[in-house]
């Protein structure tokens, strides 16, 4: 731990090519990128899953599916694959980049599809009977109600993707995972312990960003306790009208 | 007016949920569609709105063909409220009023400054405008609901069972506001319940609807509580029935007698209790009744408290019906029902005896079988504020 403390507080370890905010900064784009990427494909898929109620089986099936996938396998197999079509960095960052995918679509996914399958059907009902149309109703009726749950299903596709992140070096890219591998093959076991917890900070921080806004998309008429307590606080004081 | 002209919905599984439905609605006025579950009376509201197409036949409303109309378009002429409100949980009461006319292309500003007039016009104070659905209770929202429906001012309503998720005392509230409004309004409403009391109560005309998706009976409310069309409608009007069909009778005609009131906080009469003397009716300062005062139970000189009174029991307001005033008697420990003015101040008191004289001098037979000519002189009733409906005295034979 001691040695961990070290490597963080030498200034030296701070700057250059290997050093700590250059990864930060490899790691935060393979870990964004990846969630964008797995985002625009995940959400519109499951929106519309959730929409229209069709290809429900087809997607619990695939999300089961590409969460069992081990994710270190299939980064080699790409990985061997990618070198004979593609060169350079790209043939190692396009692998790692799927592999993130991989593991970012279900969360996102099922949760779209299970927010906008929660919607209250009466509320729907409205919309359409008001005179929504069917685009209308998943805009501005589906999609900010399932806001939370969709949310959620990005915070935990980021802790995945960042946790995960560290294989990119396996291949030889950057990132934190960096600190990881070679430290374990110097024997630098402080650098080692130091890269873990740079990770793990920088999932928390992400976390906390996220959730923070969540606060601005998700409407204050959705998210828990306080408007709860208001509505009781709302009926105790309208039951103050005497019944006649 | 909307016109269902052999209208049909059957379902691919073969089930037929609307068979063979010609209905004229008229403009203006209140037409309830009552009928058990699964009778097709929520479908066939489905249809003028086209949430649900039908199989075969046509629905026109002012002489044109809802198939003509862009769907969505169509439904935003029309007025739409449901059972649970369906309120959007993500948006304002404000927000949620505004929803039609800013898909309509109002702004949302304009929208917004109409919704809180809604707000009044529906009963709820314009500082909820803010507030969000889940911080409202089952009746506020349903009452939003109602606003919403009415934000686009649409010449249509249909209201889905819109009062069957709230308490009993709310709905009377809800039932007693919605005749108020209409009566102000004067919207085209198709209003569907399962509840035969609320169908009386609110239409001006019946559409009792079969299991199976027939139309059993199309009348005026007091013609499907005296002459049911056939054996389903007898039975599904059924229980309370003769009860029910006293609403339709005046009392105007009925005895009322002086009843000496003693006033809350005063001591309790003197001279003699016991038989009819045992209860006092104790009123207000105003001269509003609170209750019956048991004078066994409390001996003379001493101050009268709520805790001595026998509270509640229904009232006999201004122009009610021998059902309000059987009801009044029936619920008052004394036998005599409370009548009261156009202020609730207490008049006087009707005897059960006189009610019941009142009722064997009426004319059952019209009552339970109305004259052809007699049906044919009825008129919608007047759409008394709080009250039973009624028909002028006299109209229906009742004595003077």
């Amino acid at each position: 731990m001691t040695a961990a403390w070290d490597f963080l507080t030498t200034a030296a370890n701070w700057s250059g090519t290997d050093g700590i905010w250059t990864r930060f900064t490899e790691h935060l784009f393979y870990t964004l990128l990846s969630v964008v990427i797995a985002a625009l494909v995940a959400l519109p898929l499951g929106a519309v899953i959730g929409h229209t109620g069709r290809g429900v089986a087809a997607i619990a099936g695939v999300a089961n599916a590409l969460r069992a996938l081990p994710t270190l396998g299939l980064l080699t197999v790409l990985t061997l694959w990618s070198f004979g079509l593609l060169t350079g960095q790209l043939a190692r960052l396009g692998p790692s980049i799927v592999v993130l995918v991989v593991l970012a679509v279900p969360p996102i996914l099922s949760n779209t599809y299970a927010g906008i399958a929660a919607v209250d059907p009466a509320a729907r009902d409205a919309a359409r009977g008001m005179g929504m149309t069917g685009s209308q109703v998943l805009l501005r009726v589906e999609l900010p109600v399932a806001m939370p749950l969709v949310l959620s299903g990005v915070r935990s596709a980021y802790l995945q993707v960042v946790a995960t992140a560290t294989i990119a070096a396996v291949v030889g890219l950057g990132g934190f995972g960096r600190y990881v591998v070679d430290g374990l093959a110097q024997q630098l076991y402080g650098k080692m312990v130091a890269g873990a917890l740079l990770v793990a900070l920088m999932a928390v921080i992400g976390d906390r960003l996220i959730a923070l806004v969540g606060r601005f998309l998700v409407s204050p008429g959705l998210s828990g306790r306080r408007v709860r307590e208001k509505a009781q606080e709302a009926e105790a004081g309208f039951a103050a009208v005497p019944p006649t | 007016m909307i016109s269902f002209s052999a209208v049909s919905k059957v379902y691919p599984d073969g089930t037929t949920a609307v068979h063979d439905l010609s209905l004229e609605i008229p403009a203006g006025r209140i037409t309830v569609f009552v009928g058990p579950s699964g009778c097709g009376k929520t479908t066939s509201l489905r249809m003028i709105n086209r949430m649900i197409e039908p199989t075969s036949g046509v629905i026109t409303i002012d002489g044109t063909d809802t198939r003509q109309i862009d769907a969505p378009q169509l439904r935003r002429g029309i007025g739409y409220v449901i059972q649970n409100a369906g309120l959007f949980p993500h948006r304002t009461v404000a927000d949620n009023i505004a929803t039609v006319p800013v898909l309509q292309g109002v702004t949302r500003r304009e929208a917004r400054r109409r919704a809180t007039e809604l707000l009044e016009r529906v009963g709820l104070p314009t500082s909820m405008a803010r507030r969000y659905p889940a911080q409202l209770s089952g009746g506020q929202q349903q009452r939003v609901g109602v606003a919403r429906a009415l934000a686009a001012d649409p010449p249509v309503m249909l209201m889905d069972e819109p009062f069957s998720a709230v308490d009993p005392v709310v709905r009377e509230q809800l039932q007693t506001e919605f005749l108020r409004l209409q009566e102000e309004l004067g919207k085209t409403i198709v209003f569907v319940t399962h509840d035969i009391d609320e169908a009386v109560r609110l239409g001006d005309r019946i559409a009792v609807f079969a299991t199976g998706g027939h139309l059993a009976q199309y009348a005026v409310p007091a013609d499907v509580l005296r002459r049911p069309a056939d054996d389903f409608v007898a039975g599904f009007v059924g229980r309370d029935r003769g009860y029910r069909a006293l609403s339709f009778a005046g009392a105007t005609g009925l005895p009322v007698q002086r009843e000496p009131t003693v006033r809350m906080g005063a001591a309790a009469p003197q001279g003699p209790g016991g038989g009819e003397h045992r209860w006092a009716l104790v009123v207000d300062d105003d001269g509003r009744p609170r209750g019956w005062l048991d004078r066994d139970a409390l001996s003379p000189g001493d101050p009268i408290g709520l805790q001595h009174l026998r509270l509640g029991g229904s009232l006999a307001a201004p122009g009610y019906s021998l059902r309000t005033a059987l009801d009044a008697a029936l619920s008052s420990p004394s036998g005599r029902g409370v009548a009261v003015d156009d202020a609730g101040v207490a008049i006087g008191t009707i005897t059960l005896a006189d009610v019941v004289a009142a009722i064997e001098a009426t004319d059952r037979t019209a009552l339970a079988d109305p004259a052809g000519d007699d049906a044919g002189a009825w008129s919608p009733p007047v759409l008394a504020k709080g009250a039973e409906r009624t028909v002028p005295a006299g109209d229906r034979g009742v004595p003077r």
